[in-house]
């Protein structure tokens, strides 16, 4: 600090000096007040000029330029983040399509294969069914047959009987008699006869 | 003439003699040079602003990049409140550093190099900014001259220091600029002077000498316009953002 006011004063000397150092050639042509005037004048008006030009017309221009590319880059940025955002939704879009097909193919595949498997479960089911009308149909013949076998049997053995007795006795016997002693007798060896 | 290394500084009428009532106003090289800074800086940054492409060209580049570079030269040290004051700052920066670098050309005249130059801008921002800080503060501006947190037995040292130190901000602004300047062209001239003079044999050391001055100075120049314009800027800062 009072480095710099040493400084200063020495610097003040040399304006009260300056007429002496002036008498002098050779002396500081900066301290010849001559054209100080002259200097002030200009500099007053070449910088006057300068900053009303600079302010007035050219530095809003350049501040303009900066802040229209400024925006201008943000929007392209903005744009891309944009084109970016969609593209990506349609990446998301196009994923979820391929998914949704995949699960629809896998159900489709799934539908086809039960169809099929009711289908031959279904066709089964009734050939069983069928086989099993078929057997019980049989089955139940077969017991209707048996059961008239008997009866059949029974008149079989009374006409040959009655046959037999007329061939060897000559006599007609009454059918009813001959039918009563084989009812008697099925009775008795019924179990014998047929196997029940 | 070439011997004396001030020669170079001096300033001569070109043209005729203009006089308003007792004052000089004649068109002098210093004029010259300062019409020839300004106008290069209006042409190049109207070219640099004329048209607006995504990817700028050279000389769109070079004014966007001044523009930034002073703009956030100014938001660092000044903060947000300053930025009515970019246009002047810029203008200014853009002067002294063109003034400074049509300088280094052989032959040309050094604007800045003269006192009464810098002295008029350096007082202008003096006086601007103490205005501009007793309309945002009123009497509470002179609260820059009482730092806080100082003891009171050294308060009344202090306030004296405070205060020669606010009025002397305009000389050690505008002779920092003028003396470095000065300073660097003389010691140029000098060794430019000793090239000639130790001839073919023993020039070469004055002359390689002269080229890394030239390097230097080039240095110099910019440094000196932007330590001009952030000096301005701290400046204002305490005109704006009264932190004491």
């Amino acid at each position: 600090m009072f480095k710099k006011l040493f400084l200063y004063s020495l610097i003040a000397n040399f304006f009260f000096t300056n007429k002496i150092f002036a008498a002098e050639s050779g002396g500081m042509p900066q301290l010849n007040p001559e054209f100080w005037i002259s200097q002030i004048f200009w500099l007053v008006l070449t910088f006057g000029v300068l900053y009303i030009v600079l302010s007035k017309l050219i530095l809003p221009k350049i501040s303009a330029n900066l802040e229209l590319r400024k925006s201008q880059i943000q929007e392209n940025i903005e744009a891309a983040e944009k084109q970016r955002e969609s593209s990506e939704a349609k990446l998301k879009e196009f994923d979820g399509i391929i998914l949704k097909s995949k699960i629809e193919a896998k159900n489709i595949f799934k539908d086809a294969r039960e169809k099929v498997i009711k289908n031959i479960n279904s066709k089964k089911e009734t050939l069983d069914k069928q086989i099993d009308d078929e057997i019980k149909k049989a089955e139940v013949e077969i017991d209707t047959l048996r059961q008239s076998a008997p009866e059949k049997i029974n008149k079989i053995a009374v006409v040959t009987s009655n046959e037999i007795l007329k061939k060897l006795i000559g006599a007609e016997v009454n059918n009813s008699s001959i039918s009563a002693i084989v009812d008697d007798l099925v009775k008795k060896n019924g179990d014998k006869y047929y196997g029940h | 003439m070439a011997a004396n290394p001030m020669t170079q500084f001096e300033v001569y009428r070109i043209g005729p003699e203009i006089k308003v009532g007792a004052f000089d106003i004649s068109f002098t090289n210093a004029s010259l040079f300062m019409v020839i800074s300004s106008l290069a800086i209006l042409i190049i940054f109207n070219l640099g602003s004329k048209k607006n492409s995504i990817l700028p060209n050279k000389i769109q580049l070079l004014a966007e990049l001044s523009y930034s570079f002073v703009s956030k030269m100014i938001s660092d040290t000044a903060g947000s409140k300053a930025k009515p004051y970019f246009s002047f700052i810029f203008s200014l920066f853009m002067f002294v550093l063109f003034c400074n670098m049509f300088g280094m050309i052989p032959y040309t005249f050094t604007v800045t190099s003269h006192i009464i130059v810098t002295f008029v801008l350096a007082a202008f921002i003096f006086i601007g900014v103490t205005v501009i800080g007793f309309i945002k503060h009123g009497f509470g501006y002179l609260k820059l001259f009482v730092p806080s947190g100082v003891p009171i037995v050294l308060l009344p040292l202090i306030v004296v220091i405070e205060i020669i130190s606010y009025l002397s901000r305009p000389i050690s602004l505008s002779v920092r600029l003028f003396a470095n300047m000065m300073a660097g062209h003389t010691m140029m001239k000098v060794f430019g002077g000793f090239v000639v003079s130790l001839g073919i044999v023993g020039g070469w050391l004055p002359l390689s000498f002269s080229v890394a001055l030239t390097g230097l100075e080039i240095l110099v120049a910019f440094l000196q316009a932007y330590v001009f314009a952030i000096l301005t800027c701290i400046y204002l800062n305490d005109a704006l953002n009264l932190h004491h």
